[in-house]
């Protein structure tokens, strides 16, 4: 195994237990990923792309396999282990935003920062970020008064707030319209040029997939291609 | 930060807010205005027993403070002035006139009021007619009764003839024949009140008193003594209805509590699985549900406390007399200890629940 890889997986496997069914959604998958890449990740419905990245993030634990990501291996660790993982190390941006809808779009970034344990100003590099997402104006507004577009960038801004070392993002222009996912998509590609992010991104569509520097495929719990 | 995703949750749903605080109140008000009634009806006896001014208190054998019906030849009081340091001694005969605790007073009055210094009249005279009933300030204003109203007690149309300043004794007041007579307890009365030479005495005559086989059967109470007989642990099934109250409260706490964080944590799973993708431990998820609920029981208290009052006001303008409630701040910390206990309880559960729940589920939910 290369060391030089911020994520290493060899021979994943997740079984998800419905009642008295293993249903598999992960059978086996290889992946490495140096830091700095903008990798898109293309693959059927049900092919195991987003269990991928939920045990990527430490959403759940992988069955059986090694999982390093960051420096740490996932396979064996605690519940608590996981929470750390996700507090700083794997920031998600998802299809349906998923910003929390009683709070400001100010205050959802403020939570993420709270809940890393990191004091409550960011830095100035964050202003920046910021500027790059366009949303300044819009940070005391909640969620519901929000665009789609403008939802998925305090998203974002949120995902980044943390300084991850991995940003993840399920499908996140899948609820939005053209003109705002290239706009999406260019922030993360942007992103990735001039901070250098780390960024894992999964797509329906391959126009999205382009902006990647890699595609990957999935079908049936595996990597098929592009590895 | 937890104060305010706690407060926010709780302004999102104000209905359900202000419903479950308003349902955590109420268990509060009953054992506060439980409490304050408890209190009241001691202390207004105390006070006025107090006033009568009297060294000694001479109640009939096997008594307890709440029998104050009569039982004891009234000729003890003339025997009771044979002994030494004795000035005076005067029988007062009790009657239940109204509900469970409204007692009217027979008394010789013109003995009485040199043992107490009088009842002072607001309005009116003393008895003239055998038809005459006196009553204090506060009953007058809760049965609206003037001199020369009538008034019915003990199955009989009674004049009022005097109304006097409370605080003295009783709120009502007869002869004490008449009373004698129409509770059939003739020559009998419940209790003698004694006032002796020098209230220094009062020890060495009790002493004398028990000492003596004849007079060692009455219960016999230095004014203190008696006056310390009047506690809440004094009246017999008071503190057991004041636990059945408080688990009341604290059932009550704990279902409103469960019920209301239980729906809010079934609405928020989404939430919930994102303050856990964004890194909150299970630790912090119950955290901010037990948060709310503490905020619902202090808001829940500190309404009770003020529905309480509302209460208090309520009874006073309506029922000075029959019912004294006062206020007793100290139960509003336990009130709160109650209610906290209930709340936090019944928070547990969901917030559990809510700590436990998987987020990739809550995060898939649509
Ligand atoms: N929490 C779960 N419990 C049980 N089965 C699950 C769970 N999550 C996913 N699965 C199953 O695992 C398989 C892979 O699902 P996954 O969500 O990873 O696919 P996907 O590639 O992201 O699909 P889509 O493109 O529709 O998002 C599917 O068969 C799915 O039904
Ligand atoms: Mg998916």
């Amino acid at each position: 195994m290369n060391n030089g890889h911020i994520i290493q997986i060899r021979d994943l496997r997740k079984v998800y237990r419905l009642g008295k069914v293993d249903v598999p959604a992960l059978r086996g998958v290889d992946l490495s990923v140096p830091p700095g890449e903008f990798l898109a990740i293309v693959g059927p419905s049900g092919s195991g792309k987003s269990t991928l990245f939920h045990i990527i993030g430490g959403l759940t634990p992988p069955t059986s396999g090694t999982v390093r990501v960051a420096g740490q291996e996932l396979p064996g660790m605690t519940g608590a282990g996981r929470t750390n993982l996700r507090k700083r190390t794997v920031a998600f941006v998802f299809q349906k935003f998923n910003l929390l809808p009683n709070l400001t779009a100010r205050d959802n970034i403020a939570v993420a920062r709270y809940l890393a344990g990191m004091d409550s100003k960011p830095g100035p590099e964050f202003e920046e970020i910021l500027r790059l997402l366009g949303i300044a104006s819009r940070l005391d507004h909640k969620p519901s008064a929000l665009s789609g577009g403008e939802q998925q960038r305090v998203a974002i801004a949120r995902a980044l707030v943390r300084n991850p070392a991995i940003l993840l993002a399920d499908e996140p222009t899948g609820n939005l319209d053209t003109e705002n996912s290239k706009a999406v998509l260019e922030i993360l590609r942007d992103l990735n040029e001039r901070l250098g992010q780390t960024i894992l991104m999964i797509t329906h569509n391959p126009e999205a997939a382009a902006y990647g520097h890699r595609t990957v495929h999935m079908r049936d719990g595996r990597i098929v291609e592009g590895m | 930060m937890t104060a305010k995703i706690v407060l926010e949750n709780l302004k999102h749903k104000p209905m359900r807010s202000l419903l479950s605080i308003l349902l955590v109140g109420v268990p509060v008000t009953l054992i506060l205005c439980l409490v304050g009634l408890s209190h009241g009806m001691l202390e207004d006896t105390q006070r006025r027993t107090r006033a009568i001014g009297a060294d000694i208190i001479v109640r009939p054998p096997g008594s307890n403070l709440l029998s104050t019906g009569g039982a004891m030849p009234a000729a003890i009081a003339g025997a009771l002035e044979k002994r030494p340091h004795v000035k005076m001694a005067v029988g007062v005969l009790n009657a239940l006139v109204q509900g469970v605790d409204l007692y009217a007073a027979g008394i010789d009055l013109a003995r009485f009021n040199r043992i107490s210094g009088g009842f002072k009249l607001q309005s009116g005279a003393s008895f003239q007619q055998p038809d005459d009933v006196m009553i204090d300030e506060y009953y007058a204003s809760e049965k609206k009764a003037r001199v020369g109203s009538y008034l019915n007690f003990l199955n009989r149309q009674w004049r009022v003839c005097g109304i006097y300043r409370g605080g003295m004794l009783s709120h009502i007041v007869f002869p004490l024949r008449v009373l004698q007579d129409v509770t059939e307890h003739a020559n009998q009365v419940s209790q003698v009140y004694v006032k002796l030479d020098d209230p220094a005495n009062t020890d060495a005559v009790i002493h004398s008193l028990k000492s003596d086989p004849g007079w060692g059967v009455y219960k016999l109470y230095s004014m203190d003594d008696f006056m310390a007989l009047f506690s809440t642990n004094n009246i017999p099934g008071l503190r057991e209805f004041v636990w059945v109250i408080v688990s009341i409260g604290v059932v009550i706490g704990f279902a409103v509590t469960c019920l209301s964080m239980y729906m809010a944590v079934l609405q928020r799973t989404r939430e919930i699985g994102i303050l856990k993708s964004l890194g909150a431990s299970n630790a912090f998820v119950l955290r901010i549900v037990l948060a709310e609920a503490f905020i619902m029981g202090v808001g829940g208290t500190a309404l009770g406390v003020v529905m309480s009052f509302g209460a208090w006001w309520l009874i006073r303008t309506l029922l000075p007399a029959s019912i004294p409630m006062v206020i007793v701040p100290i139960w509003w910390l336990y009130a709160l200890g109650i209610t906290l206990v209930g709340t936090l309880l019944g928070a547990l559960y969901p917030g559990l629940a809510a700590a436990r729940h998987d987020p990739i589920e809550a995060l898939a939910y649509e």
